[in-house]
């Protein structure tokens, strides 16, 4: 159950951070009932209300809670994966407040009822908040659209096929008509069925060596071209889920200049890994899409700097043992995420590839912005979700001690400078290092 | 005939693979099988340095010629050799590998000897296991058994590896044996072509070390061993080629291709062969075609590699 918030909270001494806002400063939080009252250098002219509790901050740093519009869970149907509470759990110690939760249950998130049964379960045992996203066809089927009003209506805050890639250009064009009369957005991920089939890894020299058959950047860019066009010719927002190519960047670069209404997404693996991390076959590396190469992931780099991607995502993906302890050609794709997309997103701060503001702009009011839900800001009468982070402090991941109940971890024993503090939901504490 | 304390201890734990062996670890692997050659010809094949020892053959995939000669092998050094059919057993796909490899661990294997459809199921079970592995074949990455077996066929014949020309034929793609060859060859100092249509090459092949032709004229010109490559029917079928018809025309072995290369110039094929697809009967069985030999390397092969991983002077410890 999300916390319930009274009474006034400060957060003194504390760097915040609010791209929504454009504020870099050391100031004051301050959070009554549940919401943010100001957050900023000059909020304590006025001196602390009467009675408030305290927090000294100094050397820490606020941001708005994270956002996170990709998490698979496997609340209805594969509950021994990831439950919605298990992965509200995982959410607060990664910073992450609110989650988009990916249609692909059992069953599919395609109906009224199934929205309402995760906004439920979410209310009766998530500390974070969760928002659903639903089908964009029935049964992930790619063929008869949902009732893609009503859902919208019932609280889904998007439209995706998951891991699915509508194959019809007809379908997913009118599907996209249809969205855009009751303003709904369309996310998809890329990848062409046929030019990736028996697909086990990026194609290119490692797969060449390991005499896998590969699946080529070409696979992702041409349906997310024929997408963007389709977008173009119906006015749709479009999002472009996960993009991890250069080509792809590209793609929504030359996209964006022409005016249209398109966004893109990248998942914090493709920000941080490339293929050569596989190894000895390692198979929580098997990701899709899977894993590029160095030049691709700097590109990825690139375009979140520059702007052309817009969001990160965890892409969140719980694996049973049984599915990824095989010959990593028959494991199931996939990583967990929640806990590590901000420890590994801050090595491209360490690293100076990206500006603080820029990473956490991409993980709070970049994504918010898409959703059109209100979070991801620390403005005056914003709900109060935030985490408190220690930018420097030095820690190494154990797998074993992730609370998601999947430990598919692509950065077991990584060592990440900067980790979350507390996480704080509704003026609430959900979480504590 | 050489003792075993003849030749260097061999700094491995298993044998998964050509890529991570160097020039002296294959040297002493050639070595140690030349002599076994001779053990081979004799009347008394046994030698009893493996007494007492259990070696099991692990197949996930059908292999009667590869299967016959490991056991071969183990059972002329002295070994119980056990094979275990899972290709054509009950047990389920998904629960497989890893469930198996407990059920034989338990069993105390001291070799193992694994082929697997998977690429990197041999280095998998290696890593849960107490004994030594040897991949038979994983997917479509190594064969490393096969490519030294090539080695010294090529090595006995010519006498030397290094400066030599080998053209490696068909479908590269799909082939383990390729890969090790290349590697192999590499690291002995070999020249490595290969030759076939793009659709049946890696798509990186041009910076796996060596030199791609299309065209069998070219690619054979000059060439000290051609290696011809097995084509599954089922490639036709994949859109990859054709037809067997035109396959054959443009890159079979026949008498008028094999002209391009040396006049002694050896012709090799890892089997089984399809006749009249990616080579002629005329010259499968011609004076240019050691492809008999190959098989009888192969025992020699493997027993030089079970021997060098089970060399008493690596007891406890010395791992690698």
């Amino acid at each position: 159950m999300l916390p319930d918030h009274t009474g006034t909270s400060v957060y003194r001494n504390a760097r915040i951070v609010d791209p929504s806002r454009g504020i870099d400063e050391t100031g004051t939080l301050i959070v009554t009932d549940g919401k943010i009252v100001a957050a900023g250098a000059n909020t304590l002219n006025q001196g602390s209300p009467e009675g408030a509790e305290t927090h000294d901050c100094t050397g820490q740093t606020i941001v708005p809670g994270l956002v996170d519009m990709r998490v698979f869970i496997g609340e209805p149907g594969g509950e021994h994966r990831e439950t919605i509470a298990s992965a509200s759990k995982a959410a607060a110690a990664g910073g992450v407040t609110s989650l988009v939760m990916m249609p692909d249950t059992d069953p599919v998130i395609d109906d009224v009822a199934l929205v309402e049964f995760v906004l439920r379960t979410a209310r009766e045992t998530a500390r974070t908040r969760i928002y659903p996203a639903a089908a964009i066809t029935r049964g992930l089927d790619g063929r008869e659209m949902t009732e893609i009003g009503n859902l919208l209506g019932a609280g889904a805050v998007c439209f995706t096929d998951g891991r699915e890639t509508i194959a019809s250009a007809a379908v997913i064009r009118n599907a996209m008509r249809y969205a855009r009369d009751f303003g709904a957005l369309i996310a998809c991920e890329t990848q062409d069925a046929d030019l990736s089939a028996g697909g086990i890894m990026n194609e290119g020299l490692f797969a060449s060596w390991l005499g896998f058959s590969g699946i080529p950047r070409e696979a992702e860019v041409l349906p997310l071209e024929r997408d963007l066009r389709l977008a173009a010719l119906t006015g749709a927002h479009y999002h472009a889920a996960k993009i991890s190519t250069e080509m792809s960047a590209d793609a929504i670069r030359i996209a964006k200049e022409r005016g249209i209404d398109v966004s893109a997404g990248v998942s914090i693996n493709h920000l941080s890994l490339n293929e050569n991390d596989i190894g000895e076959y390692r198979t929580f590396f098997k990701l899709s899409p899977p894993l590029r190469h160095e030049d691709d992931r700097q590109a990825m780099i690139a375009a979140l700097a520059d702007g052309t991607i817009d969001v990160i995502v965890s892409s969140h993906d719980p694996q049973d043992v049984d599915t990824k302890r095989l010959p990593f050609s028959e494991s199931a794709d996939g990583a967990v995420g929640l806990e590590t997309m901000l420890a590994a997103g801050l090595r491209l701060v360490h690293s100076g590839d990206v500006s603080l503001s820029r990473l956490i702009e991409a993980m709070t009011a970049g994504p918010a912005r898409l959703l059109s839900i209100d979070a991801g800001t620390l403005a005056p009468d914003a709900p109060a979700d935030f985490a408190v982070l220690d930018l420097d402090a030095p820690w190494v991941l154990d797998a074993e001690a992730l609370h998601s109940k999947s430990k598919n971890t692509a950065f077991e024993g990584a060592r990440f400078t900067g980790r979350v503090l507390q996480t704080v939901v509704a003026g609430q504490q959900v979480y504590s290092a | 005939m050489n003792a075993a304390t003849d030749f260097p201890i061999f700094p491995h734990s298993h044998l998964l693979g050509i890529a991570g062996l160097s020039y002296p670890d294959v040297e002493t692997l050639l070595n140690r099988a030349n002599a076994n050659v001779d053990v081979s010809r004799q009347r008394d094949k046994k030698k009893s340095v493996l007494r007492g020892l259990t070696h099991i053959n692990l197949f996930f995939e059908a292999s009667t010629r590869t299967q016959a000669s490991f056991e071969l092998a183990g059972k002329r050094l002295g070994a119980d050799v056990m094979n275990m059919a899972v290709a054509s057993s009950s047990v389920k796909k998904g629960e497989t590998l890893i469930d198996t490899a407990m059920t034989l661990n338990a069993m105390r294997p001291d070799i193992l000897v694994i082929r697997h459809s998977a690429a990197g199921a041999a280095a998998l079970l290696s890593q849960k296991v107490g004994c030594a592995v040897i991949n038979a074949g994983d997917g479509a990455h190594e064969h490393p058994t096969q490519a030294l077996l090539d080695a010294l066929t090529i090595r006995r014949a010519k006498g030397r590896l290094d400066g030599l020309t080998v053209a490696i034929c068909g479908d590269v793609l799909h082939s383990r044996v390729a890969r090790s060859n290349i590697i192999l060859l590499n690291t002995m100092g070999a020249r490595v072509r290969v030759v076939g249509p793009s659709t049946l090459m890696p798509t990186a092949i041009r910076q796996m070390g060596t030199e791609v032709f299309t065209s069998m004229r070219e690619g054979l010109d000059g060439a000290d061993v051609v290696m011809m490559l097995r084509l599954q029917r089922e490639r036709m079928g994949q859109a990859l080629v054709p037809s067997v018809r035109e396959y054959f025309r443009h890159y079979g072995l026949d008498a008028a291709k094999l002209a391009h290369a040396k006049p002694d110039a050896l012709v090799m094929h890892p089997g089984p062969m399809n006749r009249g697809v990616e080579i002629a009967s005329g010259i499968a069985d011609g004076p240019q075609s050691v492809i008999e030999e190959q098989v009888e390397m192969g025992v020699a092969v493997r027993m030089a590699v079970i021997e060098a991983l089970l060399d008493p002077r690596k007891n406890d410890g010395a791992t690698g």
